[in-house]
């Protein structure tokens, strides 16, 4: 079977599944939704560069490295604010996170 | 099978499998580490795909940078992971009837979906056959797109400043230089005193 488009749509699908069953399944570790959110992008990266590909457009690929600039300081803000809220409350649980709440 | 075609089957394959690891496994540690793993295999998809810059650019931001980032946090925190381990199970009903509709549809969509011949027809390739890769991202980049590399840069800076000053503390034992203070400072307060030659104070 020739690698086409399709076969790399369905493996970012597959991809972005686990993503959302990550976040869904780890609800109280937020380091692991992080990281979760992080293979969520990725997905959508292969997609757009394969659309890139096969449809011949270099668009998608710049694309791709504005979605890579996004998803750098996502991470880098979602760890500062990880770090703060361990700092004040000793723990990284979620489900008491809406203390935050001004 | 031509080496294209093992390749992508390897390549994808790994990446499913690591990534499942990193939302299964046990330890934050190991978490990232597959990441790392899914991120390299990704970064080979994309040599596949012809986007040699963007894959390197995967490899050198994502897993030198980014992982590294999650690595430092997971390891300086110093958080009890079994406990919040706890409702992984509870969970994995609901979660995986979600994950396999989700699942199902999207590849119900892609596996019946194709480009009409005439798109696939008056495709071209989209690097020059003259030019690299990198060369041929550089030369839109920096035109056509000036204004989306601009407001990339600005969201970066935007995240520097946001975590230094989501991080940054001041501890107040800590003595520091106030330069006010000092130049308020009276002459009357300082006592000048004079250090006879190899007598000491």
């Amino acid at each position: 079977m020739d690698i086409g488009l399709n076969q790399y749509l369905i493996v970012a699908a597959m991809l972005f599944t686990l993503g959302v069953l990550g976040i869904i399944l780890n609800r109280k570790n937020i380091i692991v939704i992080l990281m979760s959110i992080e293979l969520i992008l990725l997905s959508v990266n292969i997609n757009l560069v394969a659309f890139s590909t096969f449809l011949g457009d270099l668009t998608g690929q710049i694309f791709s490295l504005l979605i890579l600039t996004v998803a750098a300081a996502e991470a880098a803000i979602g760890l500062a604010v990880l770090v703060t809220y361990f700092r004040n409350r000793g723990s990284i649980a979620v489900e008491d996170i809406n203390v935050m709440k001004g | 099978m031509s080496a294209a075609q093992v390749f992508f089957y390897l390549f994808s394959t790994v990446m499913i499998g690591s990534a499942f690891m990193v939302i299964a496994a046990r330890n934050p540690v190991h978490s990232v580490l597959f990441l790392i793993l899914a991120f390299v295999n990704a970064a080979g998809l994309f040599l596949i795909l012809g986007a040699e810059f963007l894959a390197m650019l995967l490899v050198i931001v994502y897993v030198g940078a980014v992982a590294v980032l999650f690595l430092f946090v997971v390891m300086m925190l110093d958080v009890d992971f079994a406990e919040l381990k706890q409702g992984f199970l509870q969970y994995l009903p609901v979660g995986s009837l979600i994950g396999a509709v989700v699942l199902i549809e999207l590849v119900l969509v892609l596996s019946s979906w194709s480009a009409s011949s005439a798109s696939v027809g008056a495709a071209g390739a989209p690097t020059p056959s003259d030019v690299s890769n990198t060369l041929a991202i550089g030369r839109v980049l920096y035109t056509k797109y000036v204004y989306f590399f601009q407001a990339a840069g600005l969201v970066l800076l935007t995240a520097m400043i946001g975590a230094i000053v989501l991080t940054l503390r001041h501890k107040p034992d800590v003595k520091r230089q106030v330069i006010a203070d000092q130049n308020e400072r009276d002459k009357s307060d300082v006592k000048l005193q004079k250090v006879p030659s190899r007598a000491g104070v």
